[in-house]
């Protein structure tokens, strides 16, 4: 593709997108909670730039809603409501410790590399340049998956998976010009509530393991040796 | 044979610009800091001081210790000299293209860190070790951000970046900026400034230059000194000339060179700037940490490398 056909808008989009991947690369490889849910409000204010770019260079009126709810919701609203919580709990000075951070980095890196090569027949049939993006949206989901897998602090969990949903709308956005407006609707309200039962969850592991570390509910006994 | 004449001009500018840019950044860091500061020529006076020193050696010093300045500045000097200053239309620049100039680097750093070694002194051999963590991390990192311009030109030669990047009109291209931010890095890392090490002071738990330098003395240490200061010049060329080259002349004719001239002498004064209060803003992190700071860097021009292949080229 060439650089130059495109206008300044698209490459305006490229470049967003580039930085929604450069996003998720920040928030796998954040240690501290509060840094990880500034990223997570980078990642959807740049999400919903995308939307606007795309809804001003194709002319879908309908996007421009789809940005102001990814705005509101994405950016604004959820990691209030995150960083809200994480205060709450007394997580705000909470540090976490990777135990690999180069490989866990790296792994992300083959991702991105995996998600190109599944993408490339879908690249090669359509020349529309948004196509391209959606290599980058389905590597935004597969490293939000990895951030699952790879933190074992339930509310660094729960960002991977809401920047798995920032991947997910990308790809809708790039390249199928977003979803039907009620579909979107019925996703944010899910998100919403979703965050809500999260935030319900945290306060529910913290009471029964003391800690927000899932990986202690992997432990069959809760004490050792002071049992009466 | 005008041509190789003006490559010999403007890496004689190199030699002459390098205090000055150092002398530059000192002041306006004086200056962030509520001083006076030393008068931007100071380097040239310390140079001059130091040249006409004696030269004191250390008894343990072997062939070595002695040769290792002349061979780590004429490395320096010849890595700058394939550098597009001014113009790109440099026979130098033909000759040499970047894995040369990571190479030159590379062979002055080993001669530096020898030298280091080569006077039995703690501090010495320190320094050495240090020296080469760093660049072991930071020169990978720097040939993927040069590779990730070199993919988009099809060429490695610096001059023919340039050129393509003068070619139409300019493009936002993801790939220039993760390059960009990614040498930006590389670069501070590898002049030695601040996040990663502190130019300014001889504290032991800290230096890693400054430590393997430490039993130079006269002429030797004002090469030492001198080739540090072209490299920190190297370094913000290559950043000014290949992200911001509008304005360099693509021929040798004075307007043009004059225009060049002035637009560069611009261009790494606002440089200078941007090192001296970043300088100002953050605090020297310890050296485990660096390791940190220069994958940051490897990713960024990872990630370059990948956005030219995902986004740009696209299939």
């Amino acid at each position: 593709m060439n650089m130059a056909l495109l206008s300044l808008l698209q490459q305006l989009i490229i470049v967003l997108a580039a930085a929604v991947m450069f996003s998720s690369f920040v928030l796998l490889g954040q240690v501290r909670l509060v840094a990880a849910i500034h990223a997570f409000a980078w990642q959807g204010f740049l999400v919903a730039m995308v939307t606007a770019l795309v809804a001003a260079s194709d002319g879908h009126g309908h996007l421009y809603f789809s940005a102001i709810l990814t705005l509101g919701l994405k950016a604004l609203l959820i990691p209030w409501m995150l960083h809200r919580q994480v205060r709450r709990l007394e997580l705000d000075r909470h540090r976490e410790s990777l135990s690999h951070p180069a490989l866990v980095i790296m792994a992300a890196l083959g991702l991105v590399i995996f998600s190109y090569w599944l993408v490339l027949p879908l690249v090669q049939a359509e020349m529309q340049f948004t196509r391209n993006i959606v290599a980058v949206s389905l590597a935004v989901v597969l490293i939000g998956l990895l951030m699952m897998v790879v933190r074992t602090q339930a509310v660094a969990q729960v960002l991977g998976f809401m920047s798995m949903e920032n991947g997910l709308f990308l790809a809708a956005v790039s390249a199928t010009a977003g979803m039907p407006l009620v579909v979107e609707l019925g996703v944010a309200f899910d998100v919403l509530v979703a965050m809500v039962l999260f935030g319900v969850f945290f306060f529910q592991i913290r009471e029964s393991i003391d800690s927000l570390d899932v990986d202690r509910m992997n432990r069959l006994t809760e004490r050792t040796g002071d049992e009466p | 044979m005008a041509a190789w004449g003006f490559a010999l001009i403007q890496s004689l500018l190199y030699l002459a610009l390098a205090p000055l840019l150092v002398g530059w950044v000192h002041k306006v860091k004086a200056r962030l800091q509520n001083r006076r500061g030393a008068p931007i020529w100071q380097p040239y006076r310390d140079l001059y001081k130091l040249f006409a020193k004696e030269a004191r050696m250390a008894h343990t010093a072997s062939l070595l210790f002695r040769a290792a300045p002349y061979i780590v500045f004429v490395a320096t000097w010849l890595a700058a000299a394939a550098i597009p200053l001014l113009s790109t239309d440099l026979p130098t620049a033909a000759m040499a293209d970047v894995i040369v100039i990571a190479g030159l680097l590379g062979l002055a750093r080993f001669f530096l860190a020898l030298a280091g070694m080569d006077v039995v002194t703690a501090f010495g051999g320190m320094g050495a070790s240090r020296e080469m963590f760093v660049s072991a991390l930071a020169e990978p990192a720097m040939l993927m951000a040069v590779f990730s311009l070199a993919m988009t030109a099809h060429s490695t030669n610096l001059a023919s970046v340039v050129e393509y990047q003068l070619l139409g009109e300019p493009f936002l291209r993801p790939s220039y900026l993760f390059a960009l931010a990614a040498l930006v890095l590389v670069a501070i890392a590898e002049t030695g400034r601040i996040p990663v090490d502190n130019p300014s002071t001889h504290l032991e738990l800290t230096m890693i230059h400054e430590a393997m330098i430490l039993e130079y003395s006269g002429r030797h240490l004002a090469l030492m000194e001198w080739a540090a200061q072209l490299k920190l010049l190297l370094y913000a060329a290559l950043l000014v000339n290949v992200f911001l080259p509008w304005g360099i002349a693509q021929s040798i004719r004075p307007d043009m060179l004059g225009m060049a001239f002035v637009l560069l002498v611009v261009k790494l004064a606002l440089l200078g700037v941007a090192l001296a209060v970043s300088e100002t803003l953050l605090a020297k992190m310890r050296l485990f940490r660096v390791p940190a700071f220069l994958n940051l860097a490897l990713l960024l021009a990872l990630l370059g490398l990948m956005s030219h292949v995902i986004l740009e080229v696209g299939a």
